[in-house]
């Protein structure tokens, strides 16, 4: 079985008038199905242009990756698309929820676009999902009508909705007080737990404790890539927090 | 995407907005009751002007004196008239293809009656005048044909004459005067009303044909000559019988042009009505130019919306949507504006003639295929306006539209 990600001399250099920005300069990057990667960097590090290549957002300029084996450089923006839809579920700082439509309806929008399956009941496959993080009570709420935790659950939900290979989460706690982070980290434990494959990106060390694997950047190239040592559960920092607050209320 | 989704996220888009987007299909709703309108305007003049030539009688065929072609030079129109009352009598007697021949001579006269006058127009005719006109005696008597063989100064007058001259008494049986001819009259014709021109066709008095050529005329020419075919289907032979039995008559070799020219009635209603359809026309084009400017609105809008909205492309396209997908949608947001605005413009068009009707007398026809066509170009004016900022909206970048703020 091929690895999830494999990348070779990834290299992506922007024009920004007339000069050039070496985003990436030659990263090489492999993730197995299963695992759970932190990736850490300053602002500037090329750890966004590194997801939006991953995410098959953006072509790369040269260098090759290969997505469940498939070299998606030579795909189409159509096939592209496709491969999104089918294969990436991505969860954003911002949530990026559509605005006035429901918590049900923003988890269906990826199998309305899904042209491989033709699925039946979209509305089922949404709530299965929704149950999954834990909102299936809240699926007529709209975006407005949740907190930030619960917003970026919806996201999550509908990320995997398409049981996609990978989820690819930029900054998810980025809007999150830090409970809510916990709470968040506690969810991709769990799906990690299940058999998913997440890469996170994150600039703040102690999310990045919850990953399995950490990948350090710098200046376009990746300059560690080490496995998490005492890692952290969230499940369990989350009842020691609860315990602290009955703790001080008593 | 599946269309039942497609549409439902056009929906729910343009409801988000409802004055913004009744404002913009207000456009197009003014549009297309426009141009439903002007054209329903011009379909109902026309179709006054055919029911009023279908007055004129039935299977009506009509002789008129034509240009001369003297050495390759025309005269004009009626620049010599050649019809005689021979020319109705040899069409009496040799066409096979009518049922009635009158000629026509029209004065200008005076008529003195019942101490007061009145000026009108004596039409002399012969006795198969009221079968060809499909026109009727309401009180007394028709001339005959011993009337015209002895040019008898009987006369049968029309409503309003009979109105103006003796408004309260029985017309039939009184004398009249005609410019100093003393006159009988013998019957009262029913009553007919306007004709496409807008005369009044009971302002007349009808004598025989020779009465009026002999005593009111020279006696050589008359004006033109009134025909029946003997069916609706005939009156194209009936036309041609009777071109042939005048050429003969006028002793016109084949390749001479004729003097005279044999009129029917649809080709009364063509003449007629071609006007009527230019301006038809004229006036849709104008209601039709209001529709573009509507689609502009559209577009307008449309581009604003992919504006406010690059955010929401963005989260499409993260999850999969492809260009065609949000090209779709806009495009079908774009026709749902430009559709029901057609529909309502419809709605506005009928209910707007129907009132034109009751307080203008103008009459309207509102031609159901105007209507198909109404909706097909608002639709093509949805697509047509919608597509550039629909294209517009595909072209964005993902990671672009999704940082859009």
């Amino acid at each position: 079985m091929p690895p999830v990600i494999r990348i070779q001399n990834l290299v992506k250099t922007y024009l920004m008038g007339d000069i050039e920005v070496h985003a990436l300069k030659g990263v090489n990057l492999t993730v197995e199905k299963g695992e759970y990667l932190a990736v850490m960097g300053a602002s500037g590090s090329g750890k966004s242009t590194l997801m939006n290549l991953i995410g098959c957002l953006d072509h790369p300029t040269s260098g090759e990756y290969y997505l469940d084996g498939i070299n998606v450089n030579e795909l189409s923006r159509n096939r592209y698309a496709d491969i999104r839809n089918q294969k990436i579920g991505f969860v954003f700082q911002g949530f990026n929820l559509l605005a006035r439509t429901s918590a049900l309806e923003n988890v269906e929008l990826p199998i309305f676009y899904d042209r491989v399956h033709n699925i039946k009941d979209p509305r089922a496959k949404a709530l299965a999902a929704l149950e999954k993080v834990g909102l299936a009570d809240r699926m007529h709420h709209e975006p407005n009508q949740l907190s930030g935790g619960q917003q970026q659950r919806v996201a999550i939900a509908r990320a995997l909705v398409n049981n996609p290979s990978i989820v690819l989460a930029d900054e998810p706690t980025g809007n999150l007080d830090s409970n809510t982070s916990i709470e968040v980290m506690e969810i991709f434990q769990k799906l990690n737990a299940q058999g998913i494959t997440i890469l996170m990106v994150t600039h703040e060390n102690d999310i990045s404790r919850y990953a399995r694997r950490i990948v350090e950047m710098r200046d376009g190239l990746v300059i560690r890539d080490h496995p998490v040592n005492a890692r952290r559960s969230a499940e369990e920092d989350l009842q020691a927090l609860k315990a602290a607050a009955a703790e001080s209320l008593s | 995407m599946r269309w039942q989704n497609t549409i439902k996220v056009s929906f729910r888009s343009i409801l988000k907005n409802r004055m913004r987007s009744f404002l913009t299909s207000l456009g197009i709703i003014i549009g297309v009751a426009a141009v439903i309108i002007m054209v329903a305007i011009g379909e109902g003049a026309q179709k006054e002007i055919r029911d009023n030539i279908q007055t004129l009688g039935a299977n009506l065929l009509m002789v008129f004196p034509a240009a001369r072609n003297v050495g390759g030079v025309s005269q004009g129109w009626g620049s010599f008239n050649r019809l005689t009352m021979e020319d109705a009598n040899v069409l009496e007697r040799q066409a096979r293809l009518v049922q009635g021949i009158s000629p026509m001579i029209r004065v200008r006269a005076q008529v003195i009656g019942g101490g007061v006058n009145w000026s009108t127009t004596i039409s002399g005719v012969s006795v198969s005048y009221l079968l060809i006109r499909d026109w009727g005696i309401a009180e007394g008597e028709f001339f005959t044909e011993r009337d015209i063989l002895s040019r008898n100064k009987v006369a049968v007058i029309g409503k309003t004459v009979a109105d103006n001259l003796f408004p309260d008494q029985d017309p039939v049986g009184q004398r009249i005067r005609v410019n100093n001819t003393p006159m009988k009259i013998i019957g009262l014709l029913k009553e007919k009303g306007k004709d496409s021109r807008g005369q009044d066709q009971d302002d007349v008095l009808l004598s025989p044909s020779t009465t009026v050529l002999y005593r009111f005329r020279d006696g050589r020419f008359i004006d033109m000559i009134y025909a029946s075919a003997v069916s609706p289907l005939m009156i194209n032979a009936a036309q041609e019988e009777m071109g042939r039995i005048l050429r003969d008559a006028h002793k016109i070799n084949t390749g001479e042009s004729d003097d005279f020219t044999v009129f029917n009635q649809s080709e009364l209603i063509e003449t007629l009505s071609a006007t009527t359809r230019t301006l038809t026309l004229l006036l849709g084009a104008i209601a039709g130019v209001s529709l573009i400017v509507g689609g502009i609105g559209i577009m307008n809008i449309m581009l604003v919306s992919v504006t406010e909205r690059t955010r929401e492309i963005g989260i499409r396209m993260s999850i999969g949507a492809r260009e065609s997908d949000v090209m779709t949608q806009f495009l079908t947001e774009a026709v749902t504006l430009s559709m029901s605005g057609g529909l309502i413009g419809i709605l506005v068009s009928l209910v707007g003639s129907r009132i034109l009707t009751q307080m203008t007398q103008i009459k309207t026809l509102v031609n159901p295929s105007i209507v198909l066509v109404a909706v097909v170009f608002s639709a093509a004016v949805g697509i047509f306006f919608g597509f550039y900022p629909a294209r517009k909206a595909a072209a964005l970048h993902p990671i672009d539209a999704l940082r859009y703020e």
